[in-house]
């Protein structure tokens, strides 16, 4: 091949530079599609919904006029399904993640439990509702409560905070679990000092993005059984006569966020409609919180962990 | 002064063969480690040096599948390192190790020195503040860090932080400390510092280190194995083999004609 002269050069430069703003166009297209779409959802809401939006929104029970319908009763109750969710998801998965990737040796049995805890979040959430109604419901007869609805929401989201514990292990270099182990440490050892302290920020993410899509879940939590008019909250410890117990409030009947929606949504009577809006777009305010709060947890704890 | 002429034999390695899986990594390596003296492996890539110094710290039962045969006999006790019946955590807290890139953890310079004390169950603030400080010494880098220990120790330069692994290393008083090419990522200043540094431990520690580099073997070992292909072709006094080395394929080696 005879060497190109400077005009072949640019003109095969021009060429493939051509190809490229080409596709950078298309690239900003696809993205101003979703991020237009999601734009107009939340501004949609939030315009319809404006009228309701107001401090008695929060502090009002549902009510049949849906002037003075309220989602005290949902937030409050899609606060404590997240705090049993998180309380239970959490320690199960991560320890599981630490598991499987620090103590499981490798063998057909992980690799079956490997296949299924992919599968498991592929799972339809109405599938957990229905296990959740025959185990915590019935047999353990936890009831329509904020156990029941908690324990279903974690049982959803375990096999992502699995997935994102077992992710974040993995992006530890080798040569600092070798370090550890070099000065004699245990696997405990290095577990509870190096790789659950450098896993944390990528396990909290995991957490947070799991809680997230849970919030959101209808289905399941309608399954098994949640009401969707409550006029009242959960006993608050040591109040009421009788004094409420500590976790009494985990058996108490309840609603959540989504359910409110979906209770107003199907409502014959326009009105409901601008509850329904003003709920999503607080629900979606709710999720965006929690995402925000994800990364900057991410960006806080990353900024000391580097080699 | 020449009574030193018969060193005492800190471990010695008889009839080691080492399978990564079906791979032979090392065949029927039969070699001694003296106390108190450095003993550098050289040889050209993938000939098994690496595999036989993390014999040493059963570095390699982290990992599945992995297999040796023969022994490790450890002084003065005479404890088989390779044995089944000896815990590879035992083995590490007399073996302590510094590696090829450093790789100090995530943590404060005072936490990484620490690390091995409390793995030993220390919590005593004043010993641990004594013996941190002892190792930084040992490890020549406690004057440039006596005055910001609570700072990151990834923050230090590659240099810094591999003097502050040797320290993290020497805290806990091994018998043996392994160096796997630890000089390998730094620049020669840096290199320089680690080399002296390694001449001031043989008077503590016996030193078995892997390097690259011939002209760091002749420097700094008092003994030199070389290995070629899983085997060891040549042991003996450092001076020895440079000058006059007994096997054609050594002596290609150290010339630079191969490798």
């Amino acid at each position: 091949m005879t060497p190109m002269t400077t005009e072949q050069i640019r003109a095969l430069i021009a060429r493939g530079k051509a190809k490229d703003t080409i596709f950078q166009a298309i690239g900003i297209i696809c993205l101003a599609i979703g991020l237009l779409v999601i734009f107009l959802l939340v501004g949609d809401m939030l315009l319809r919904g404006l009228a309701r939006l107001n401090l008695e929104f929060f502090t009002n029970f549902a009510s049949r006029k849906a002037a003075q319908s309220g989602i005290l009763s949902a937030w409050v109750g899609t606060i404590l399904v997240m705090f049993v969710t998180a309380l239970a998801a959490v320690p199960l998965g991560v320890a599981a993640g630490i598991y499987l990737e620090e103590y499981a040796k490798r063998n057909w049995i992980t690799d079956i439990i490997e296949i299924n805890i992919t599968n498991l979040a592929a799972v339809p959430s109405i599938v957990y509702g229905l296990l959740a109604l025959g185990v915590f419901v019935y047999t353990f007869g936890f009831g329509q409560s904020i156990l029941s609805a908690g324990l279903t929401l974690a049982l959803l989201i375990l096999p992502i905070v699995i997935v994102s514990t077992r992710e974040a292990i993995r992006a530890i270099p080798a040569m600092i679990r070798e370090g550890s182990m070099a000065v004699g440490a245990t696997r405990w050892q290095t577990c509870r000092y190096h790789i659950i302290p450098y896993a944390m920020p990528g396990i909290l993410t995991g957490v947070i993005i799991g809680l997230a899509r849970a919030i959101g879940e209808t289905a399941p939590i309608i399954t098994i059984g949640a009401l969707t008019f409550i006029a009242f909250l959960p006993p608050v410890p040591f109040t009421g006569e009788p004094a409420a117990g500590l976790f009494d409030w985990v058996m108490s009947p309840f609603t959540v966020m989504p359910i409110q929606i979906f209770n107003w949504t199907s409502r014959p009577d326009p009105a409901f409609e601008v509850n329904a809006a003003a709920a999503g777009f607080v629900l979606m305010v709710m999720v965006l919180t929690m995402n925000a709060l994800a990364i900057w947890l991410r960006y806080k704890m990353r900024k000391n962990i580097k080699w | 002064m020449q009574i030193q002429d018969t060193p005492t034999l800190k471990a010695e390695a008889r009839n080691l063969n080492f399978f990564y899986s079906e791979a032979q990594a090392l065949k029927n390596i039969n070699m001694p480690i003296y106390d108190k003296k450095v003993t550098a492996l050289i040889g050209p890539s993938g000939c098994g040096k690496s595999t036989f110094l993390r014999s040493f710290n059963r570095m390699h039962d982290l990992y599945p599948g992995n297999r040796y045969e023969g022994e490790i006999r450890f002084f003065p006790d005479n404890t088989n390192l390779l044995s089944a019946d000896v815990d590879p955590i035992e083995v590490r807290m007399r073996v302590g190790m510094v590696f090829q890139k450093p790789n100090p953890f995530p943590k404060t310079i005072y936490e990484n020195v620490a690390f091995g004390l409390r793995v030993r169950g220390e919590t005593n603030k004043r010993v641990l503040d004594d013996k941190v400080e002892n190792a930084l010494r040992n490890g020549a880098i406690w004057d440039e860090v006596k005055d910001r220990l609570q700072e990151l120790a990834p923050n230090l330069s590659g240099g810094q932080q591999q003097r502050l692994c040797i320290a993290r290393a020497l805290a806990t008083d091994p018998e043996l400390l392994l160096f796997d090419e630890p000089t390998s990522a730094l620049d020669p200043i840096a290199t320089g510092a680690i080399e002296e540094l390694v001449h001031e431990l043989k008077k503590r520690v016996t030193i078995l280190i892997v390097t690259h580099n011939m002209q760091q073997a002749a420097r700094v070992s008092d003994y030199t194995a070389y290995m070629y292909l899983g085997e060891m072709l040549e042991f003996g006094k450092t001076d020895e083999i440079f000058i006059k080395p007994q096997d054609k394929r050594t002596e290609d080696y150290i010339t630079g004609r191969m490798g």
